[in-house]
């Protein structure tokens, strides 16, 4: 749906060049929920703003569906943005317009019928439940209430991306929940392309299907969320991941003597089963947990642990959670 | 109390409130037919803007401070040929119309400007996401957007336009003002200063009042 290839975006100031994008390749499927994280100042922003062209890339070529999004002329990239709908993190309401006025803005501009305008509006703001704020002015909502006045006027012309800047960054913890619930919603029902870049890894694991990390205008790493998360490669990304889960827990001095660690990774509904005690009494060996986690990766149940096997055939014992689909992993 | 007002010819002060008003209002829609697109220009063609022109912005800049630094009664004078050929006379409230838009529309241009750049940029790439033309990012979402702001810019605009009739009797533009001047700073007609200035002050504030209602009426903030 989304193709970047060889993207390289630079800046120049008075300082100096500064390369924002680093010849980026990356594809993003149909009806896929896309993520770029990265730190402050890796190009995230950038990057999803070549997506529409609000920024022109120096080298490289963007497609969105069939069209070279590069290649266009001012008159064709007008038409092509109305198919790809955008929201921000400051919400980008205009103030002087109704909630009803921001919603119906972009059919407006393209110039469809009233009549259309009207009842296209009034379906939008009944399916992101906002019709009774309809006649209010931005000043006068909530924040998540923005945000789905944002996503409603996105999707006014029928888009088939939705490129999310930082969509949630400016939302508390319940109302960033809302938010992830609606896209995820509208990307299951309407198989909307969603781009979506923030600095949140809990973003990611709540919704994205796959996930790149950006450094310093580069992809570093790139795959489906839950590979990305339990068995994560860069350092940025485990660095970013730990902090996100308020760092690692487990702590290698703590382990028992004689120890053999391992981290194991469960996925599925064999999170759920007692596998770990089943291998342990068939091998006869012991184990305490150092560290451990249980949670959903976007709604897939997973549950990682670093546990040392003491007393007993660890050899065994890892190798039988192997043969039962656990990934082992070596702890140092 | 008439003895007080002895010297005052009140259908003298009703044809120069009349003329006062008349210059004032010719002025003050010409000042903004022609000072929004130039404060729209200056704001499009400035740094990092939409029509970003470093060579065109330099130029109307150049020529704003220029009329901006010329004292009104320079002006006035210098451009009496123009005016000729402009509305026909240089004399009256038509000869004074000409000036007094030279004069306050490139301030006005400045004060457009300076509510347009205080829009926030996400607006306008907001708008330009959902595939808006510059021409409709203007006229759709900047101006009214800015709106409070250019309306506040037009009170303060027209309230110096006020003071800038004064001077314009020296074309024989008439108005309260120059009945000030004449009979009651030139002829220590004090009764008359008084009834003049007093008018005006009842004008000022009542463009003051109705600049401030319009701008709450459109503000959203
Ligand atoms: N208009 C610009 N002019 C000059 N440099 C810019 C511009 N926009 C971005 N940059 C630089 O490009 C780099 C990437 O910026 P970008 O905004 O894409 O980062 P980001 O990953 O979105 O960061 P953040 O999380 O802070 O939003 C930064 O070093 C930034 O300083
Ligand atoms: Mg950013």
């Amino acid at each position: 749906m989304i193709r970047l290839e060889g993207v390289t975006k630079r800046y120049r100031s008075a300082a100096g060049e500064r390369v924002a994008l680093d010849a980026v390749d990356l594809t993003v499927g149909q009806g896929q929920v896309f993520g770029v994280v990265g730190r402050s100042g890796a190009g995230k922003s950038t990057l999803i703003r070549t997506i529409n062209r609000l920024e022109t890339p120096n080298a490289g070529r963007v497609f969105v569906g069939d069209q070279e999004i590069t290649a266009l002329k001012p008159a064709e990239l007008r038409a092509a943005r109305r198919r790809i709908g955008m929201i921000f993190q400051h919400f980008n309401l205009l103030n002087a317009k109704t909630i009803e006025e921001n919603v119906a803005f972009p059919l407006r501009l393209e110039g469809r019928p009233d009549a259309e305008v009207r009842a296209r509006t009034a379906e939008l703001l009944a399916r992101l439940g906002l019709a009774e704020h309809a006649k209010k002015h931005p000043a006068q909502l909530s924040g998540g209430q923005k945000q789905r006045v944002g996503i409603a006027r996105a999707l006014a012309c029928g888009p088939e991306v939705l490129l999310c800047d930082e969509a949630t960054s400016a939302l508390d913890p319940e109302t960033t929940d809302e938010i992830l619930s609606l896209l995820d919603e509208l990307n299951r029902e309407l198989g909307l392309t969603i781009v979506l870049i923030t600095h949140q890894m809990e973003v990611v694991r709540r919704v994205c299907d796959r996930v790149a990390v950006l450094k310093d205008g580069r992809v570093v790493e790139e795959g489906a969320t839950a590979d990305v998360f339990l068995h994560p490669k860069s350092p940025v990304t485990k660095a970013m991941l730990a902090e996100g889960e308020g760092g690692e827990t487990f702590d290698a001095s703590l382990a028992p003597a004689g120890g053999r660690l391992a981290r194991l990774t469960f996925r599925g509904p064999a999170t759920y089963e007692p596998e770990l005690s089943r291998v342990a009494r068939s091998v006869g060996v012991d184990y305490s947990i150092l560290s451990g986690r249980i949670s959903r990766i976007r709604g897939e149940p997973y549950g990682q642990m670093v546990v040392a096997f003491t007393g007993g055939d660890a050899e065994a014992a890892v190798a039988r959670l192997s043969e039962r689909g656990v990934v082992v992993e070596a702890v140092s | 109390m008439t003895e007080f007002f002895a010297n005052v010819d009140w259908p003298e002060i009703v044809r120069a409130t009349r003329d006062t008003l008349l210059m004032l209002g010719g002025s003050m829609a010409l000042t903004v037919l022609f000072g929004i697109p130039l404060g729209v220009l200056l704001y499009l063609s400035g740094k990092g803007r939409l029509a970003a022109n470093p060579v065109l912005n330099g130029l109307l800049s150049l020529i704003v401070n220029i009329l901006r630094s010329v004292p009104f009664i320079i002006l006035l004078i210098v451009m009496l040929p123009v005016t000729v050929i402009l509305v026909g006379t240089s004399l009256g409230v038509a000869g004074a119309i000409p000036p007094l838009v030279v004069g306050a529309a490139p301030f006005y241009a400045r004060l457009v400007e300076t509510a347009l750049r205080e829009v926030d940029k996400g607006v306008v790439e907001a708008t330009q996401a959902m595939g808006g033309s510059t021409f409709q990012i203007v006229t759709r979402a900047l101006l009214p957007e800015a709106m409070p702001g250019i309306i506040a810019g037009a009170t303060v605009t027209a309230i110096a336009l006020v003071s800038y009739t004064a001077m314009a009797g020296v074309v024989g533009a008439g108005g309260l003002g120059d009945l000030a001047v004449r009979f009651g700073y030139q002829r220590f007609q004090t009764d008359v200063m008084v009834v003049t200035v007093v008018l005006l002050l009842v004008l000022v504030q009542i463009l003051q009042m109705f600049g401030d209602a319009l701008v709450a009426r459109v503000s959203h903030r």
